[in-house]
């Protein structure tokens, strides 16, 4: 299972990538994995603060649904437009490119002591076992 | 949890797996999507051991089968399959099933049925059916000792006739033969299958199923052919309006209303379980119905999600739902009240804190 060293971690299996104070985040390997294709992302949250934990969109794959967590508080500032049915409408890239092509949302971070509270690679990697 | 005879073949073929009914089953090998559409295009192997077989046997066999289930298994002829459900005493469904007329007992001449039930429900129905047994008749469960596969799909039969002498392109659908299968004496070949694609399914002793499992892949290696997992087996016969036990039917489900009228014999010649709530409930008129909607939108629905109308009624829930390989489209079924379930209706399911609009459509979701 692929899991970057330079990326944090939430117990949800997202990952944040930062970049001065703002933060790519998506979905880990794993959880692309586990969730198996998906074939449609919903994010209406754009424009909005969301708080640490709580639900900033929906992923649905073909078998299942799962919500997404927010693993830092922050605005939503673009939905990854590849992803987004409007526009690119390529939700199997989050399959293809987990860390890259398949970001889900950049955010401006509220609070940058969440993300060191993030799990380091390692830790993720002992998380999912 | 146990294993099937292929359990390692699967892990060893990098299948996610995971727990069914107490089996540790494939839920996929490849993708769900490729699964499905290398079925509805070509042919896939199924690998469903885990079904529970019951063998009933005697000189009432056929009385103690009629009592029991709703179709009219009178009808069946050695050879003959039949659909059908086990009733329960207060309106809903103990299981459905296939029932097999197999061949006259040798030495006794007495009727012999093979009832292949699912897995989740094998201790209930065993132990619901032998509640019944006031007649001539035993009863055995070989479910441990007989091995299943599925193979399906529009390139099945030039498959599976590689590996047989029984002529299986005049094979009629509901019917099975007994016979030598890839260098297996006494397989099953049953034209039978839960993915609408066409094909059989081939039971052998359990510890032939490795055998026959080989032979298969073997024999379709160059057309393709795909193992497939339990994801794939649910997005197949979801398409096809299929009812899956535990999600589409239960024991608070009524076959009719689930669709089901044309495997309850109400008239049948034989007293049955269930009989009686049948009857009434059919004179009262049904107070709701098992419907299939697409999503004018793109979340998928799920079991259990509430069905709403217009005036944010909750008028009834979301027994299955998945996205529809085929259609590229969410899809679903639910019971909604009788006066509701027009074709072209619109229904709105509840995802999340949304009510998302859908339309009832006609079953079978995809037309083959």
């Amino acid at each position: 299972m692929n899991i970057p060293e330079n990326l944090r971690y939430s117990k949800e299996h997202e990952w944040v990538r930062i970049e001065g104070d703002e933060a790519y985040i998506g979905i880990t390997d794993f959880a692309q994995s586990e969730l198996g294709e998906l074939v449609y992302i919903e994010i209406d949250t754009v424009g909005q603060t969301v708080e640490r934990d709580e639900v900033f969109g929906t992923v649905e794959a073909v078998k299942t649904t799962s919500e997404l967590f927010m693993p830092v508080t922050g605005e939503i500032i673009e939905f990854n437009p590849s992803l987004d049915e409007a526009d690119g409408d390529n939700p199997g890239l989050i399959n293809e490119d987990p860390y890259g092509d398949g970001w889900i949302i950049k955010v401006k971070i509220a609070d940058m002591s969440h993300y060191d509270e993030l799990m380091d690679a390692a830790a993720y990697a002992e998380l999912i076992g | 949890m146990k294993n099937t005879p292929l359990t390692q073949i699967h892990i060893a073929l990098g299948a996610k797996m995971a727990d069914f009914a107490g089996y540790n089953m494939p839920i996929q090998y490849s993708s769900i999507t490729e699964e499905h559409l290398a079925v509805r295009k070509k042919v896939g192997v199924f690998d469903v051991s885990h079904m529970g077989e019951f063998i009933v046997s005697g000189k009432e066999a056929l009385e103690f089968v009629q009592k029991v289930t709703s179709n009219d298994a009178s009808k069946l002829n050695v050879g003959d399959i039949q659909y059908t459900c086990l009733p329960n005493t207060d309106g809903g469904i103990v299981d459905d099933l296939l029932l097999y007329r197999m061949q006259d007992d040798k030495t006794t001449g007495f009727p012999v049925f093979m009832l292949v039930v699912n897995a989740s429900n094998m201790e209930k129905d065993w132990n619901w059916i032998a509640s019944y047994n006031t007649f001539d008749a035993e009863m055995k469960n070989i479910s441990d000792q007989t091995g299943l596969l599925a193979v399906q799909g529009p390139e099945a039969t030039a498959i599976l006739q590689k590996l047989t002498d029984i002529n299986l392109s005049d094979f009629k659908y509901y019917t099975f033969q007994t016979g030598s299968f890839a260098g297996i004496d006494n397989a099953l070949i049953s034209a039978t299958g839960y993915t609408g694609s066409g094909g059989f399914e081939i039971y052998i002793p359990a510890d032939k199923t490795v055998q026959l499992w080989n032979a298969v892949m073997e024999a379709g290696k160059d057309t393709g052919i795909q193992p497939c997992g339990l994801g794939a087996r649910d997005t197949l016969r979801l398409e096809m309006g299929f009812c899956l036990y535990g999600n589409d039917i239960d024991a608070t489900t009524s076959p009719l209303e689930a669709g089901l009228g044309w495997i309850t014999k109400l008239k049948k010649p034989a007293d049955f379980v269930g009989k009686d709530w049948m009857t009434a409930q059919k004179e009262a008129g049904l107070k709701r119905k098992l419907i299939g909607f697409t999503m004018q939108e793109r979340r998928v629905p799920r079991h259990g999600y509430q069905i709403f109308d217009h005036q944010e009624n909750e008028i009834g829930v979301v027994t299955s739902g998945t996205q529809s390989p085929s259609l590229d489209q969410p899809i679903g079924m639910g019971y909604v009240p009788v006066d509701m379930a027009q074709e072209g209706s619109i229904i709105f399911i509840q995802l999340g804190k949304k009510l998302m609009e859908a339309k009832i459509c006609n079953l079978p979701f995809v037309k083959i």
